[in-house]
């Protein structure tokens, strides 16, 4: 009991981070000028957005890999299949300030000399529709997936190895130029969303704002689930799958269930990513890139929700930081780093964070006994 | 468009740069045939050049070896078809052409170089034997060749070989001329077959002359010559008949009838190579991903360990046969065959060090070796980087591993591939032996089987496991000795293969070598047969289709693993 | 839920703190008395094999810049970042260089889709990119200024040497699939149509990235130039897949003299890496080569192999394409006195700079360069003897005018058009962002 509280502790610090960093950054970009000092660059906030959509996408793959034991190594798919979507609204957006200036087409497939707007790109100019898209491809991919993959009680490892085969199987057939998004080059040259300029401050803070919300929802709404009494089955089928089995319950909807719940949320960030990067193209699909969310969630310490979020951001921090200050040198650091955090701390960061708690109340109590 | 003046002016003058600078061993680079402007320039350059030698050299060697030796390309090729006339100038022409007549700057002559310890061995041009002098590698300079030239001076060698005294040299020298027979070529041939007595040669020259009958004008030797020549696999011979099949091609309706049955009994015939080539294609392709995944099916397949760092372990083997070469470069061949138990050894020992420094502390924890393993290989691409620079490497494929075995016109097999391919079953047979026959074999699988129980039997279960990690390790080394040979040795080497590795092994069903061999082979002659149809890339995007339906049918892969261990 | 708040806030506090702390880490730090430049090439991944060079590059020229004096009485400071072959890194990178480190002016990008991801940052931040690398045109920015070659600068040359002095009638387009090798194979394929080429005498295949296994389609090759007719192959094959498909072609007997392959991306770089014995023979066009003789080349060749401390190192075409964008950006810069990007943009166009490889490259008011084009033979030792070259320099061509949607669309960035995207029929500027 004492032990969930301060599990909570930790939780409620980082959900207060999160608030924090959602709130006070659009909003001192709102009443400070520019050259206040209160004035958050672009460059910070198109950054800070961007760790917030990974902190989201790792929430999503520690739902199912920290709670539901399946070890997913293709979440980037479902990411960058949400991503196209909104990619393909934005590309449609564009209109008639594309290159080549057809109000249908987007440059590439005029250039690709296609007469026509190929079937699935038809209505993505609506913006519902794409957000409908955004949960839907990620989550309909997942659905089959998974309905084929639990049901034929495909586990462990060859699970993992087979959403690799799928997520590599992606990258080859949207580098494919005939495939109509993009090939190598993705979409990219967003104009507008919803009619604002893309690039415009407010825009950008309007992103974080979003990103940073969705992202408290999603961790406020995982917990939920986690503490639900599905979430219980879900933890009791990671640890032992066979006996809740035996004891009637259909393990494979179970599963499915938190799959496909975890690959929307992915799109969701791959969404959410598209317009503050400014551009999708297939390397999102790559194997290496699903690894990497991998790690972020055994850096910051699987199965706790939060250490998801904090993993994603200090590893990604951690990049960005490295590849500017040591350019030649910063694989070392981050491979270096992640051998020591699976070396020494087994449980991640909040692992860590845990045990210098436990040990500062122990001090505290040892303190209190008469030597 | 907009600024465009320059464009279509692709007109070839020497820039004036080059003209006017002191005439150099390369002075003449820039060159074309094709404008007369061009050709008055050349005519001074020339009068400039010629005087220039006569200043440098001061007395009078034979008029084409200078030619040779300083001249541009043009005078290049003149000086070859001048130098064909005397078959005393056989050896040098054709150290011409092997890349080692070389220019000895200090004697202002043409040599033959070969290298040795120093730098180059020279010797006399026109006998090849009496040595000269052993020199620094600057003390000559090559002479380089074109297109253009090399295929005069096949023509010429061909020419002067003819009536050479080894049957083999003849033959190489009749398909040299044949080649795009000339009049000149085609008395050379009726000449030489008179005199020849050996059967290959002579089947060559005939068909040559087939070739040429047919596109001649007398009826019968015309009729004749289809019916030798369906019955042969001869590419130039199968387009003739091709072009004459055509509607409409042929005057003689009795020409074209014959030649069109006579295409459709070679195009048969070429429908089973084609067969035999795309099986072999498989075969070689099945071969690369057994070598690549064969290590990953023991740190994987048995210990249990994600090891993401397998690719980088390949890397390290492939960038072992570069260290060797470096150090051995005048036995290329040798060098390749010692890397062998070399990288055996370094990858081994690298895979002994990750295994005794990270893993052993993650046993139990399978996802979490991933994580580690991951970390190894971010660290040991950048070491790479570092050491041997981002650039790839070049490693040198040894003569007798080059080229093809020409079966005939339309089949020939690669020897490269023929040789990863037999390499691959000796390595896979030779692995299966080490884990059925020997003690460490047996350790091996008994502590895969149940550690607990393989330690209370007194079974050093750590030093077995560093063994097995070092052995998986060694082998993917070894199959990096492999890849050096058909693939970039450099940093990114590792991760093209791993993704593809892993497939492998799970296809073939974890911690069963057989099944990795067999997966291997049938996922390469699946892409290969799918390819011609598909395209390369729809051709593999099929293939990880298939082996994710596959693995929904059988979950644990074509040969599963039974028993207790099966659960993990 | 409930949640111990008073005895959290310190924590709550430190970790928003904290992060506050991240974001802000963003001091413009530009001292008094240097200049900045950014030079964004990839030091890891996939692409580290190729752009390392150009980092390499840019630090020498900022050197030696630096030894004369440097730039209108300050020194240059080179501010390098490592975008890691991750494509949406690029942008943020150049971000991070535009508005944190306040560089002058960037010099990077080697693929296309890295250009495409920082092209809006460039744009809205109003920078400077120097882009080194041949490319496949249909774009020009006014931010962005292309010293490496344009179709027409390399391929259209390449075509024209093959069928004229080689006398190639059919055609093998292999490339990579992607928008570089997709866009050169359709301008070709329109230009050997127009030349009056038959559709069955042209092949158009397109592999991907870092394809191994060649075997079907090196078999495939030499099919199809066996009809019969001499046959060449134009090859967009990028980078890492080139070693493995020169090995097949070399292992199946295709030799240079059958069928020549013509490589756009084949440079005294990659050549370095490979085992040239395959090579030997086959063709690349480019704008520079190491083997060109000329006191400027002999003198730049020696200036690299000092500063790498290598004497092996070799020179190539993209380290021209920065050697000559550098140095026009100094001109450029000393001409408008000022790094101000507006006043730098303007100042750029027009000036010249002489060539390594002879004649002289002048900035062109569609921020493309004029060069020479240079076809050579690859030799054992991994070196070009240039076989054919143009009379004089080529001006670069944005838009292609054998491709007929970009036909009557033209770049000029003078007035009164001052537009990349200027359509001479609708007397429109399209397609930009202001």
């Amino acid at each position: 009991m004492k032990n969930l509280l301060k599990q909570d502790k930790t939780y409620a610090s980082v959900l207060i981070a999160l608030a924090a960093v959602t709130l006070i950054i659009p909003f001192c970009n709102l009443i400070s000028s520019v050259d206040s000092p209160l004035h958050f660059s672009a460059y910070s906030v198109s950054l800070i957005g961007k760790y917030l959509c990974f902190a989201l996408l790792g929430l999503s793959l520690d739902m199912v890999w920290g709670y539901a034991g399946i070890l997913v190594l293709g979440q980037g798919a479902f990411f960058a299949l949400g991503g196209y979507a909104m990619g393909m609204y934005l590309m449609r957006q564009i209109g008639t300030r594309g290159v080549y200036g057809n109000p249908e087409l987007p440059d590439f497939m005029v250039f690709l000399n296609w007469s026509e707007l190929p079937w699935y790109w038809l209505g993505f100019e609506n913006f519902g529709f794409a957000m409908l898209m955004v949960f839907l491809a990620p989550g309909i991919l997942a659905f089959v997936f998974g309905w084929l993959a639990f049901r034929s009680r495909v586990t462990g490892v060859y699970l993992s190895i087979i959403t690799q085969a799928l997520t590599y199987a992606l990258l080859l057939a949207f580098f494919r130029n005939e495939m109509g998004f993009g090939g190598n080059n993705g979409l990219t040259d967003f104009k507008e969303i919803l009619g604002f300029n893309i690039q415009s401050e407010a825009v950008r803070s309007m992103l974080l704002l979003l990103s940073g919300l969705s992202l408290i929802g999603a961790l406020l709404l995982c917990r939920w689930i986690v503490n639900s009494k599905l979430g219980r089955v879900v933890t009791a089928i990671r640890d032992q799958e066979s006996r809740v089995r035996f004891l009637g319950y259909r393990v494979e909807l179970f599963k499915l269930w938190v799959f496909v719940f975890a690959a929307m949320l992915a799109g969701l960030a791959g969404a959410l990513y598209v317009p503050q990067v400014g551009i999708i193209n297939p390397s999102e699909f790559s194997p290496l890139n699903s690894l990497e969310i991998v790690i972020w969630v055994a850096v910051g310490g699987r199965g706790t929700l939060y250490g998801a979020i904090i993993g994603a951001v200090l590893v990604n921090y951690a990049k960005s930081v490295l590849t500017g200050l040591m350019p030649d040198a910063w694989l070392f650091c981050l491979g270096g780093a992640f051998i020591l955090v699976t070396l020494l701390l087994p449980d991640g960061i909040v692992g860590l964070l845990r045990r210098r708690i436990k040990s500062k109340s122990l001090d505290l109590s040892l303190e209190g006994e008469p030597t | 468009m907009t600024t465009n003046h320059a464009k279509n002016d692709f007109k070839t003058l020497p820039l004036p740069e080059h003209t006017a600078g002191p005439v150099r061993r390369n002075g003449g680079v820039f060159k074309s045939l094709l404008s007369l402007a061009r050709a008055a320039i050349w005519a001074l350059f020339l009068l400039t050049f010629s005087a220039n030698l006569a200043a440098q050299t001061g007395d009078d060697l034979p008029q084409p070896l200078e030619q040779l030796r300083l001249g541009s390309m043009a005078e290049r090729e003149q000086a070859i078809e001048q130098l064909a006339e005397d078959s005393r100038n056989l050896k040098l022409l054709q150290a011409l052409q092997d890349g080692q007549l070389m220019d000895w700057k200090a004697e202002s002559r043409l040599v033959i170089a070969s290298e040795s310890a120093k730098g180059y061995n020279l010797r006399d041009p026109f006998d090849g034997k009496a040595v000269l002098a052993d020199v620094e590698r600057d003390a000559v300079g090559k002479l380089n060749l074109t297109n253009k030239l090399r295929s005069v001076l096949r023509k010429a060698i061909g020419g002067l070989q003819l009536n050479a005294d080894s049957a083999d040299m003849r033959l190489e020298a009749v398909k040299a001329i044949a080649k795009d027979a000339d009049d000149k070529a085609l008395q050379l041939l009726r000449k030489r077959l008179e005199k020849e007595r050996d059967a290959a040669v002579l089947a060559a020259i005939q068909e040559a002359l087939w070739l040429q009958d047919l596109n001649g004008d007398d009826k019968p030797a015309r009729l004749a010559a289809i019916t030798a020549l369906k019955n042969i696999n001869n590419q130039d011979a199968y387009n003739r008949l091709r072009e004459l099949a055509e509607p409409d091609a042929e005057a003689d309706p009795e020409v074209a009838e014959q030649a069109r049955s006579a295409v459709k009994k070679i195009e048969s015939r070429l429908q089973n190579y084609a067969a035999i080539e795309t099986v072999f294609f498989g075969l070689s392709l099945g071969a690369v991903l057994v070598l690549a995944s064969i290590g990953l099916a023991i740190t994987f397949g048995v210990m249990g360990v994600i090891n993401m760092a397998h690719g980088e372990l390949m890397m390290l083997g492939a960038y072992t046969t570069y260290v060797m070469q470096q150090l051995l470069p005048e036995y290329l061949g040798t060098a390749l065959i010692i890397s062998i138990p070399m990288a055996f050894l370094v990858a081994a020992l690298v895979g002994v060090i990750i295994e005794r420094g990270i893993i052993r502390f993650l046993y139990g924890r399978p996802l979490e070796t991933l994580l580690a393993t991951f970390g190894v290989s971010l660290f040991l691409q950048q070491s790479v980087r570092s050491i041997f620079s981002p650039l790839n490497r070049s490693v040198s494929t040894p003569d007798w591993m080059s080229g093809s075995w020409q079966i005939n016109d339309f089949l020939s097999l690669t020897w490269n591939r023929f040789y990863i391919l037999i390499f691959c079953l000796l390595v896979f047979t030779a692995l299966l032996q080490i884990l059925k026959r020997t003690k460490l074999g047996l350790e091996v699988r008994a502590v895969a089987q149940n550690r607990g129980m393989a330690r209370a039997m007194g079974i050093p279960t750590a030093r077995v496991d560093a063994m097995t990690f070092g052995l998986g390790s060694g082998i993917a080394g070894v199959a990096g000795v492999a890849l050096s040979q058909i693939t970039n040795v450099g940093p990114n080497l590792g991760q093209a293969y791993i993704v593809d590795s892993f497939m492998v092994v799970v296809f073939g069903g974890v911690g069963n070598l057989f099944g990795t061999l067999v997966a291997g082979f049938s996922l390469g002659i699946a892409n290969k047969f799918l390819e011609p149809y598909a395209g390369a890339v729809l051709a593999k995007i099929l293939v990880l289709v298939f082996i994710i339906l596959f693995i929904q049918k059988k979950p644990r892969g074509l040969f599963p693993q039974k028993g207790r261990a099966a659960d993990g | 839920m409930k949640i111990a708040f008073n005895p959290l806030r310190k924590l709550a506090l430190t970790a928003a703190l904290s992060s506050l702390l991240l974001a802000s880490v963003t001091p413009a730090r530009a001292e008094d008395g240097t200049i900045k430049v950014g030079v964004l090439h990839s030091l890891s991944g996939t692409m580290a094999i190729s752009e390392t060079t150009l980092k390499d590059t840019m630090l020498m020229l900022i050197d030696e810049q630096n030894k004369k004096g440097g730039l209108l009485g300050k020194k240059l400071e080179a501010v390098v970042v490592d975008p890691a072959s991750d494509w949406p890194l690029f942008a943020e990178k150049a971000r991070e260089l535009l508005t944190k480190d306040k560089v002058a002016s960037i010099f990077g990008c080697w693929t296309s889709v890295s250009r495409k991801s920082v092209l809006p940052v460039i744009e809205e931040l109003n920078g400077i990119l120097f882009y080194p690398v041949q490319y496949e045109g249909e774009e020009s920015s006014k931010n962005v200024f292309y010293t490496g070659a344009a179709p027409n600068q390399q391929a259209i040359p390449a075509v024209d040497y093959l069928m004229n002095d080689l006398k190639v009638e059919r055609w093998i387009l292999a490339g990579t699939d992607y928008v570089y090798p997709r866009t050169t194979n359709k301008i070709l394929e329109a230009y050997l149509k127009a030349k009056g080429v038959k559709e069955k005498d042209i092949m158009i295949n397109y592999t991907p990235f870092g394809h191994s296994d060649w075997q079907s389609i090196v078999a495939d090759i030499k099919k199809f130039g066996s009809a019969g007719k001499k046959t060449a192959v134009v090859s967009t094959i990028n980078g890492d897949a080139n070693i493995p498909f020169y090995k097949e072609l070399g292992n199946q007997g295709v030799s240079a003299e059958d069928i020549p392959v013509v490589a756009f991306s084949v440079g005294e770089e990659e050549l370095s890496g490979m085992d040239t014995k395959p090579l030997v023979g086959h063709l690349a066009a480019w704008n520079y080569f190491m083997s060109v003789d000329t006191t400027k080349n002999a003198a730049f060749i020696k200036q690299w192999q000092d500063y790498i401390k290598n004497p092996k190192r070799v020179t190539n075409d993209p380290m021209e394409a920065h050697y000559i964008g550098f140095n026009m950006w100094v001109k450029a810069v000393e001409k408008a006195g000022t790094t101000d990007p507006e006043a730098v943009q303007k100042a750029l166009i027009g000036v010249e700079f002489p060539n390594l490889t002879g004649g002289i490259a002048k900035m062109l008011p569609n921020h493309h360069i004029s060069k020479p084009v240079l076809i050579g033979e690859i030799q054992d030792d991994g070196q070009f003897v240039t076989v054919w070259q143009t009379n004089k320099v080529v001006d670069g061509d944005a838009w292609s005018d054998y491709l007929p949607e970009s036909k009557p669309i033209i770049a000029d960035w003078t007035a009164p058009i001052s537009c990349g995207n200027y359509n001479t029929k609708t007397k429109k500027c399209s397609g930009q962002n202001y």
